[in-house]
């Protein structure tokens, strides 16, 4: 009884931690490449609903992911050409895309509210696996969006620390003047992470509104946009701890659901807003732990996480 | 070749167009004066362009928006109503990013004031007690409500570096769960997200409460907290101006390493200015349920906490720049309430803050597009 309930936890916080997964691994490469991107939150709104809205209008909730995606490679474009180009502040730049993509999807998205029934993406048992007792249910049991998210992580992870382009990557967040010497482009790598972080969650919000909660609802990311920014931080700039991270997140958004039964919570169920303050403050005391570590271990945010690149300054 | 001729371009290597950047040595004059209605032009212009995309009519939208906020007696009245809390949390907000401190948690601080606030009116002072001591005993703990969620990041950032942008923006989230639980739960009126009214004398005095004594005023429901908000944007500009205070504080902010050479005790100071900053915000709080609504509801601010942030950074972090920027924002709120789509107001922000950054930065440095 027990086991079966902790297995309901875990498989629903894989779940609903995808989306999450993706915009934290969208980030991780944003700022790898020394772009803070504080616009996540925009940035998956306008992805959930445009995949919504194109699902719905084209049948096909495939396009409705690729839309997704593009959308948050614009946007993300956008940010790049303030802070990459025009070297605006990128905390202020961030906040802007934000503020935009949560007013731009609100007024767009206004029709699809009532839209109900948007073709999603479909459910895939993996035949076999997903039949072992315990781990069937809790990792092969899932939307196809889901195992997209398991192979996103080993192969993001490989890229940053073990191909060349990873090795690039990392320089030009950690000391770009080197890495331009060395013939490394920083403003176009730069640009290519930025778009690439803002794609990842543009998916990340698809895979919200077509699969994981499958509907539009303005502002319906909920502030998970933010938490994926606070386990950057907490992940070290790691895609793996990231992932962790994304899917202990996923269980813990799941716990109010889960616990609503309890009688406790059936007597009292104004207490139920102190179990949905959980994911906000986790957020609060992963980041606590993780800047502890760092401190610790002296391993940091990349060191030229913020600044903008000027060939002609010195600078590190 | 004894003509002076114009310097050659040094021999490319690429031949790709590019874009650079290259600092302006000086700003001509004509363009620091025309900079700002240039820039709110240009993004009144691009807003239009998303409009028109959304299937709206821009102009009419515009036309619409600038009557109703600023067209009538009334429309004054309903924009100064927005302003006020606008001015306080921006000032509040702005405190904090004097000194690089990206306090995004103005909303959350306000909510906790008002709840601070609230929770004195409802509970703590007897009803009978004279207006001036209930006003007085909510300000202080709508400040008090505020400055606590102010603190508590500030206090992780000085300790243990913790970066305070997410935690602030965390505690919005938590300061709003908060709320709902008091007004669906203890303090709740018949179970409705809601608290019961405040007694009258927690109610601020509005200009038509005094239409017997000058029949102008009558219908002008907006309160004397904008005197608060006048008030306090007047301190902080003369503490930025003319005090040691606001000096480190202003020092921290373009160099820290240079403010702890010069002896400036950097956490204490974070903590206090973190703390400032949210009491402000709380103090927009509490104007905003003893002024406008008279109890504590949900969703009693369109994200005020928000706007601020816009706000203080359109207005360079300059208190009286605030008020101004402060009319423009709430007159762009009071407009959209009239308009739909809802979120246009939002929309707008975004992309006012964005022409604005971009265009601050085109004015700094100087695109050259180069082959």
């Amino acid at each position: 009884m027990e086991v079966a309930m902790l297995v309901n936890l875990l498989a629903a916080g894989i779940r609903s931690g995808t989306p999450l997964l993706f915009a934290t691994i969208g980030e991780i490469f944003a700022e790898r490449s020394g772009v803070l991107n504080l616009g996540v939150e925009g940035m998956m709104l306008m992805g959930a609903m445009t995949a919504y809205g194109v699902s719905h209008a084209t049948g096909n909730p495939w396009l409705g992911l690729l839309a997704g995606i593009i959308v948050g490679g614009f946007m993300a474009l956008l940010h790049a050409f303030m802070t990459v180009t025009l070297r605006a502040d990128q905390v202020v730049s961030g906040l802007a895309l934000t503020f935009l993509g949560m007013g731009l999807s609100a007024v767009l998205g206004a029709p699809l509210v009532e839209v109900r029934n948007a073709p999603k993406l479909p459910a895939f048992p993996i035949p076999g696996l997903s039949q072992i007792p315990v781990v069937g249910p809790i990792l092969f049991d899932h939307n196809i969006i889901v195992y997209i998210g398991f192979l996103l992580i080993p192969v993001a992870w490989f890229y940053i620390y073990r191909t060349r382009p990873g090795l690039n990557l990392r320089a030009v967040g950690e000391y770009p003047a080197a890495a331009d010497t060395l013939g490394i482009n920083v403003t176009r790598l730069r640009y290519y992470y930025v778009i690439l972080g803002g794609m990842l969650a543009g998916l990340g919000g698809a895979a919200l509104s077509l699969a994981i909660t499958p509907l539009w609802i303005e502002g319906m990311t909920a502030g998970q946009g933010w938490i994926a920014v606070g386990l950057v931080i907490f992940a070290g700039w790691d895609p793996l701890r990231g992932a962790m991270g994304a899917y202990l997140f996923g269980a813990i958004r799941r716990l109010p659901l889960d616990m609503q039964n309890i009688s406790f919570f059936l007597q009292h169920p104004t207490y139920g807003y102190f179990m949905n303050m959980l994911p906000y403050l986790f957020t609060i005391i992963v980041l606590v732990i993780g800047s502890r570590e760092a401190l610790r271990r002296r391993v940091g945010a990349p060191a030229a996480l913020g600044v903008p690149y000027v060939r002609e300054e010195r600078g590190a | 070749m004894s003509v002076q001729s114009p310097p050659q371009p040094p021999p490319q290597t690429s031949t790709r167009t590019r874009l650079r950047l290259e600092r302006r040595m000086e700003q001509p004059r004509w363009l620091n004066i025309l900079a700002p209605f240039i820039l709110i032009i240009a993004a009144l212009l691009v807003g239009a362009l998303l409009l028109s995309l959304t299937g709206s009519d821009p102009w009419l939208i515009y036309r619409r928006m600038a009557s109703v906020a600023y067209g009538s007696k009334y429309g004054w009245s309903d924009t100064t109503i927005k302003a006020t809390p606008l001015i306080l949390a921006s000032l509040g907000v702005s405190i904090a990013f004097r000194m690089r401190l990206w306090n995004i948690g103005a909303e959350g601080q306000l909510y906790m004031g008002a709840f601070l606030a609230t929770g004195v009116a409802l509970n703590v002072v007897p009803p009978e007690s004279p207006m001036w001591l209930m006003l007085l005993t909510m300000g202080v703990a709508g400040f008090i409500g505020g400055a606590i969620w102010g603190f508590i990041p500030g206090l992780l950032k000085a300790k243990l570096n913790v970066n305070e942008i997410i935690t602030t923006l965390m505690l919005n989230y938590v300061a709003i769960l908060w709320n709902n639980y008091f007004i669906y739960g203890p303090w709740s009126e018949r179970g409705f997200g809601l608290t019961p009214q405040f007694p009258r004398n927690a109610w601020m005095p509005r200009f038509t409460d005094y239409a017997t004594a000058v029949p102008a005023l009558r219908g002008v429901t907006a309160h004397f907290g904008i005197f608060l908000a006048f008030f306090l944007a007047i301190v902080l500009w003369v503490v930025w101006r003319w005090t040691k205070w606001g000096f480190e504080v202003s020092i921290i902010g373009d160099n820290p390493q240079a403010a702890r050479y010069a002896g400036i005790n950097l956490s204490r100071k974070i903590m206090v200015v973190m703390a400032l900053s949210g009491g402000l915000a709380g103090l927009a709080g509490m104007v905003e349920v003893s002024g406008v609504v008279h109890r504590l509801q949900e969703r009693f601010s369109p994200g005020y906490g928000f706007t601020a942030i816009i706000v203080a950074w359109l207005a360079k972090l300059n208190p009286l720049a605030i008020i101004v920027v402060s009319y423009l924002f709430a007159g762009l709120l009071v407009g959209a309430d009239e308009i739909q789509p809802a979120g246009i107001a939002q929309l707008l922000q975004g992309v006012i803050l964005f022409v604005v950054v971009g265009g601050d930065m085109m004015l700094r440095y100087r695109l050259r597009v180069t082959h």
